[in-house]
């Protein structure tokens, strides 16, 4: 993933509304803040359209202008 | 009589190698709230639930995930709500990172008016997720061919509407279910349209293996009670599959002996 090369705060879409986070943040630090919890139990992330397994949250840096789902099972179907 | 009948049908359900006490699969949507839930999936004697995955509402209170796992209930994710192949694809994929199960009922619907299955991108997203190492449990039309291509395409059951999801209006082609019922090779599930009873226990008379409904129970006036009845519905309506029903005749037939009447 790549990071806006200035270094300052830019903007993602989660949950099809947008956010302004700073450099560095991850897909665990987006999670835990969407999900209120940092272990997420029952949650999964797709990153532009890719899941992006649980083991690999910490790791994956947030680029400018990327997509980000954060879901979980609700009652439905 | 009774412990000979419920004896009779010891045979679990088979899904994937994996064996159900339960041919009722249960649906979660449309309950008023999940205490009513807890006590319609308890009536039920359900052991397979299906669930929606949707993006994470903060204010959520309370988690369906939570109380499944309480039941000892086994989560079925679901892609409801989707329509298109990759759609459903993407949707599984998280349902299968986020419930630890590679379970999934697929449905990929044609439009919101009708809910009816979209056959081209539902046979589309089978088999992607059969490529991908998922169990596929595709929610399908009533129509013999689309059955036989989806168990051609690697899907462990095959799961035909009776009618429109919340519709109530119970098995519109119990023809075509029969069909799909002789020729498949894999369990028949019956997704869809049951209102009442009757027709979740014709469902098995008709040789579905299962049945999986949501808003009869969820939306009934006392979800439990309808719960309760559709448990006793499938079990009856298997038994009564199994035990070779009477030919239908168009005139009357004796049960009582014709000699011996006394003479006036």
């Amino acid at each position: 993933m790549t990071t806006p090369e200035d270094g300052g705060p830019f903007v993602v879409i989660v949950n099809g509304e947008t956010k302004q986070v700073d450099t560095g943040t991850t897909v665990a630090d987006l999670v835990a803040e969407v999900a209120g919890s940092p272990d997420a139990r029952g949650v999964a992330a797709a990153l532009n359209g890719s899941v992006v397994p649980r083991a690999r949250w910490s790791v994956v840096q947030l680029g400018e202008d990327d997509r980000i789902e954060v879901l979980t099972a609700v009652q439905g179907g | 009589m009774t412990q000979i009948a419920v004896q009779a049908d010891i045979e679990p359900l088979l899904i994937a190698g994996r064996a159900f006490g339960s041919r009722l699969i249960m649906g979660t949507g449309g309950a008023p709230s999940l205490e009513i839930l807890e006590q319609a999936l308890i009536a039920s004697g359900t052991e397979l639930t299906t669930v929606a995955m949707r993006r994470v509402d903060p204010a959520a209170r309370g988690s369906v995930l939570d109380l499944l796992r309480d039941l000892g209930i086994a989560v079925l994710p679901n892609t409801a709500g989707c329509r298109t192949a990759g759609e459903a694809l993407l949707t599984a994929r998280l349902a299968r990172e986020a419930l630890d199960t590679d379970w999934v009922k697929l449905e990929v619907i044609g439009d919101e008016r009708t809910l009816l299955p979209d056959p081209v991108e539902l046979l589309a997203a089978a088999e992607l997720l059969v490529a991908d190492g998922f169990v596929v449990l595709p929610y399908t039309n009533d129509d013999p061919i689309v059955a036989r291509r989806l168990e051609q395409a690697g899907c462990a059951a095959v799961m035909p509407l009776g009618s429109p999801i919340g519709s109530g209006l119970g098995i519109r082609n119990p023809h075509n279910i029969r069909l799909i019922v002789q020729d498949a090779g894999v369990p028949v599930v019956l997704d869809a349209g049951i209102g009442t009873a009757s027709d979740a226990a014709l469902a098995m008379e008709l040789g579905c293996d299962a049945v999986l409904l949501a808003s009869a129970v969820t939306r009934a006036a006392d979800p439990a009670a309808m719960a309760g009845a559709m448990r006793h519905a499938v079990l009856a309506g298997r038994l009564a599959h199994g035990a070779g029903r009477i030919p239908i005749r168009t005139r009357a037939e004796a049960s009582s002996p014709v000699t011996g009447l006394l003479q006036q």
